[in-house]
């Protein structure tokens, strides 16, 4: 446990002793920030305007469906570029050694590096839940609705960095494993919306923007829970294998 | 007191075997690149792991420290089954591979005190363990500038600094001075020596010479198989062995020297001096310096015809 958080900790200071994750926090704020201010300009422009009330919604989800909307979105693009470096640098710096050779298992060191990278990711989850809790300065906003999005996106990026910290350990070159972990989960993001008209397809039921979707209407709910879990975990052992291949076959 | 927790205690207390390989053997597919070794290591002890490029010294060293898996074979750490208990085997080891594993986007301070913490060292003896490293390793005035700039010879010792930074049983070295220049070679081969006073040291190197100067005990593996196993003082017996050579004015032919002594070849070094091989290693040089004065040889230079130490190393890995 103990050396868990060591490892994490390893992670989150390599995060920040190089302009990368200054950087992608930097982009990915503003980007929040930008949409933020949108949604609440928007909000005004729509509400007062034609719109009958009956159709009228609440501040919250308003701007909050344009905000989640577009962070899962971002962090399609921000996860495979933190997750690339986890792994595969250390393959093409040759640093394995250390932590094969220091009294860690493998099962810490890949938990390690998930909890690392999902800290940093945490940041910017919990600076969105932040930004948008300030609307109750001056309205009476649904908080529930904001921890079930928080909870969900929470989960989301869970499993993005999961895919990447896998396809990270696959590879020595990070730009590959970038590439590759992108694919893998825009595939299974968008792949409802490929068969949007068959919803019972068993492809829509591994796509994780339909248990992602559960979050966004304020749904929590233990069925899309155990999926991202499950789909964490499927993923992290893969990388455990992956890791422990190397010691067996060499 | 009964059960492994005896036992290790018994080990560690009596008996003062740090290390112990038992019939290591590693293939790779079809490849076998370490082939039934065994070797132990005592405490205090500078043990050389010799061998010509691709012998299999490096997946040794992955094996020792648990890198690897080994195909067959055990691997004992201070009593402690590697493979069995690998947390507990590998806190006693400290392990530089051939390329060194350094987090060069840290400072040197925060990269040790990221190696303290990744093998145990309790958190407040941390500060204290980094400084003592550092200094060991003449690092103290390099300690917050970025791992990337140093040079060369400094990277290697943060290097030697993480693998000693938490005073572990075993130091295992693998080719520590490759591609240093010669100064720098000198100060980390005393920096190894200081090391060794502490802890068992494994060394491993094609340098011959390195092997002399730094080591008590020396293992030659060629083609994945110890081929050789000893003091450095058997080192150096070996390559005394069995010729002598000689300088003499009216030279004897070999059948003439065959008829006094056990002789087996008689070769000339150049126009002055002979290379006379005898049968045996011990050779009675006072008969032989006796029968010249009989014979009138014109003897006027004797020495042993001390065998390079490459030579005995082709010698040992041609066999």
């Amino acid at each position: 446990m103990n050396m868990i958080f060591n490892i994490a900790m390893k992670e989150i200071k390599s995060f920040f002793v190089t302009p990368m994750g200054w950087i992608i926090i930097a982009l990915i704020t503003a980007a929040f920030g930008w949409n933020y201010f949108i949604g609440v300009n928007n909000y005004f422009e729509v509400m007062s305007g034609a719109i009958r009330p009956a159709e009228r919604v609440g501040v919250t989800i308003y701007v909050g469906q344009t905000v989640y909307g577009s962070a899962s979105f971002l962090m399609l693009f921000a996860v495979p570029l933190l997750s690339m470096r986890l792994i595969s640098e250390e393959r093409r710096q040759q640093t394995l050694p250390f932590l094969f050779s220091a009294p860690i298992s493998i099962i810490e060191i890949v938990l390690g590096k998930f909890f690392g990278l999902f800290a940093f990711l945490a940041i910017m989850v919990l600076y969105i839940f932040v930004m948008l809790s300030t609307l109750n300065i001056w309205a009476d906003i649904d908080f529930g609705y904001l921890i079930a999005n928080t909870f969900g996106l929470f989960l989301l990026v869970g499993s993005f960095a999961a895919i990447g910290i896998y396809f990270s350990s696959l590879t020595s070159q990070p730009i590959i494993a970038a590439i590759l972990s992108f694919i893998f989960a825009v595939t299974l993001f968008i792949l409802e919306r490929y068969f949007a008209s068959q919803p019972n397809h068993w492809f829509s039921y591994i796509s994780l923007m339909k248990h992602f979707q559960t979050f966004s209407r304020g749904v929590i709910s233990s069925k899309d829970i155990i999926y991202f879990m499950l789909f964490i975990s499927t993923f992290l052992v893969l990388t455990i294998r992956r890791l422990d291949a190397d010691r067996l076959r060499g | 007191m009964d059960g492994p927790q005896t036992d290790i205690f018994i080990y560690n207390t009596f008996m003062t075997k740090t290390l112990k390989a038992t019939q290591l053997t590693r293939r790779f597919g079809p490849n076998t690149a370490v082939n039934n070794v065994s070797f132990d290591l005592s405490k205090g002890e500078v043990l050389g792991f010799l061998g010509p490029n691709g012998a299999g010294k490096s997946t040794t060293m992955r094996m020792l420290t648990g890198n690897l898996a080994p195909t067959e074979g055990q691997v004992e750490i201070c009593g402690i089954n590697i493979i069995e208990d690998p947390k507990l085997a590998k806190a006693k080891i400290g392990y530089l591979p051939e390329m060194r594993p350094l987090y060069k986007e840290f400072k040197v301070n925060e990269f040790l005190r990221i190696a303290a913490k990744l093998h145990n060292v309790p958190n407040k003896k941390i500060n204290e363990s980094i400084d003592t490293a550092m200094e060991k390793c003449g690092l103290t005035h390099m300690r917050d500038r970025l791992i990337e700039n140093l040079s060369n010879g400094y990277q290697q010792r943060v290097g030697i600094a993480q693998a000693i930074i938490h005073n572990p049983e075993i130091v295992i070295l693998d080719e520590p001075t490759v591609g240093l220049d010669p100064i720098q070679i000198r100060e980390i081969r005393k920096l190894i020596k200081d090391i060794g006073k502490e802890h068992s040291v494994i060394l491993s190197t094609h340098i011959l010479p390195e092997v002399e100067i730094v080591c008590d005990r020396v293992q030659i593996i060629d083609r994945g198989n110890l081929v050789f196993h000893g003091s450095i003082e058997d080192l150096k017996q070996q390559r005394r062995g069995n010729k002598l050579l000689v300088g003499m004015k009216k030279p004897p032919t070999l059948k003439k020297l065959q008829t006094l002594f056990d002789v087996v070849k008689l070769e000339k070094q150049d126009d002055l001096l002979q290379i006379i091989q005898f049968k045996s290693n011990d050779i009675d040089v006072e008969a032989f310096i006796k029968a010249s004065i009989k014979e009138k040889w014109g003897l006027f230079q004797i020495s042993p015809h001390i065998t390079s130490l490459e030579d005995t190393f082709v010698q040992l890995t041609n066999q």
